[in-house]
């Protein structure tokens, strides 16, 4: 595999673990523009974790998530009482703190960067996303996905079918933050040095992007939003340095004319409802 | 299970929607509360099942003093609401709508067979079970909500304008699917209604609501004999003409 190629496949791998992170919150109808402060906690713990006490980056890149995930557990209480545009403004100011805190941080290396000794390869970032998607695919396939998406919708009705509404928001705002922390420490991981300048906000729009142009309803839309921010622009390498302004005027074509993102749940179960509609005239017979 | 409320007051900010409300709903009992347009009766219904607070008064499950519990605990001692307006997550399918409904049951194995019993009572919804509740008329889906509501094992329902927004017809089955509940199962119901006629031939005994005030309480044998509830809410027998100026 070509040098090139793998740095592009590993772009992707992070690019959708990213998502991921994004896209938890979102399906519970929390917009956080904070993930890239999650990935930073996550980044900087791991990486910290494995140059210091020298563990396995195996084991110091989940740590990472969890201390990312401690993190978002401790602030999604607060931090979820505010709704819509307060709520995202919240979560910005959040992932602006944990940046600028890192920058004053010595003991990992401050404005300076930190090196990091320990280094992972393809293989190794692509069953990390892997495993993330699967595990988020698994999730939305229980009875999760169906409550998540009753909160979303309707918050009062989740309310009256008995579910902890609060729970769930925590819960998933929590499992974001654990995964931005996973994205973050695979990051430092492969490029061997991190800095507080990378987790900036406009790392964390970039991420919402994805998912937002994937399409915010279905387990199928990360992936794919992430799979489309990271190919394309490499795809319009042939022209060059228009190739942001077209990739941009792409994202606008597409947006306007799919606002609800590449892919929704309806064209899902339409592929799905091929395969059960069939299974139910079997049944029937 | 038998539910009292006693003095009851809702406020939102300065709107004082519900003014000291005492009632009670008997084991079994189908229980109307009839009133105009912001008389205070959703607004009741939301305080009984925690969506809103009390801001004084006391209601009581059994023994229970449940003035101050959270929903979800409410939903566990088998309080259920079937919502004004239904209510359904139409970006869910019917079946997921019906799983919705059975989220706070603990006994789940039982909850399959429900399910299959409320599919056979509503061939429609059978019939649409991995389509989007979308794609329902308000009939089904007002059935769809009831069915939602039995997955969890009430043993007082609650129902908010059941009627609203159906035609005659659904309407009726609507209601006799809510007497029959009661028959069948003994299921004890508190409902709000504006189809006064509809809700006074099934419940029991109903309570009259104005200006978040009961000012009437009986027999609908009574109350539908009652010259003042029959002005205001019943209309006449004849029809009048409004006359304008």
């Amino acid at each position: 595999m070509s040098g090139y190629l793998e740095g592009v496949l590993v772009l992707l791998a992070i690019n959708v673990v990213y998502a991921y992170a994004a896209f938890l919150p979102i399906a519970a109808g929390q917009l956080n523009l904070g993930v890239a402060g999650f990935a930073a906690v996550g980044g900087y713990a791991s990486a910290y974790l494995s140059t210091t006490l020298a563990l396995s980056p195996l084991i110091a890149i989940p740590l990472g998530g969890v201390a990312a995930g401690l993190v978002g557990l401790g602030v999604a209480v607060p931090v979820l009482r505010t709704r819509g545009i307060y709520l995202a403004l919240a979560t910005f100011a959040l992932g602006e703190i944990v940046r600028a805190s890192i920058l004053n941080l010595e003991v990992v290396g401050g404005a300076a960067g930190y090196p990091v000794t320990a280094f992972i390869r393809l293989p190794t970032i692509a069953m990390f996303a892997l495993g993330v998607t699967v595990l988020v695919w698994l999730l939305f396939a229980t009875r999760f996905g169906i409550a998540i998406t009753a909160v979303h919708d309707d918050e009062r009705v989740a309310d009256l079918m008995g579910l902890d509404v609060r729970a769930f928001q925590v819960a998933a705002f929590t499992l974001g933050s654990v995964i931005a922390g996973i994205g973050g420490g695979l990051y430092a991981h492969h490029f061997s040095y991190i800095e507080a300048q990378y987790f900036s906000i406009s790392l964390s729009i970039s991420i919402v992007l994805y998912v937002l142009f994937g399409g915010t309803q279905s387990v199928i839309g990360p992936l794919l939003g992430a799979a489309v921010f990271t190919l394309l622009p490499e795809l319009l390498r042939g022209s060059a340095q228009w190739r942001y302004v077209l990739f941009a005027a792409i994202l606008i074509v597409v947006m306007v004319i799919r606002p609800q993102g590449l892919i929704t749940g309806a064209q899902i179960r339409r592929l799905l409802g091929l395969r059960s509609s069939a299974s139910q005239k079997e049944r029937a017979a | 299970m038998r539910l009292e409320v006693n003095d009851l007051h809702v406020r939102y900010g300065r709107v004082h929607a519900v003014r000291g409300v005492s009632l009670t709903v008997e084991e079994g009992e189908v229980v109307a509360v009839l009133g105009a347009n912001g008389a205070g009766k959703s607004s009741l219904l939301k305080a009984l099942m925690g969506l809103e607070p009390a801001a004084e008064g006391r209601v009581i499950l059994d023994d229970a003093d449940i003035t101050r519990w959270p929903t979800s605990r409410r939903v566990r001692q088998h309080l259920a609401l079937v919502p004004e307006g239904r209510r359904i997550v139409t970006s869910l399918t019917v079946h997921e709508n019906l799983l919705m409904g059975a989220f706070a049951r603990k006994d789940v194995r039982s909850v399959d067979a429900e399910i299959a019993d409320i599919y056979s009572r509503f061939p429609n919804l059978a019939a649409r079970r991995d389509a989007f509740a979308s794609v329902l008329s308000g009939g089904e889906q007002q059935m769809l909500a009831i069915g939602r509501g039995l997955l969890s094992a009430p043993k007082l329902m609650m129902l908010d304008e059941p009627s609203l927004g159906l035609s005659p017809r659904l309407t009726n089955e609507v209601f006799a699917l809510i007497g029959e509940l009661n028959r069948s199962r003994g299921l004890a119901i508190l409902l709000v209604e504006q189809n006064t006629h509809k809700a006074l031939e099934l419940a029991h005994r109903a309570y009259v609501l104005e200006l978040g005030r009961k000012v009437m309480e009986g027999l609908p044998s009574k109350l539908r004999d009652d010259p003042s509830l029959r002005d205001a809410y019943l209309g006449r027998a004849e029809p009048r003409k409004h006359v304008a100026g």
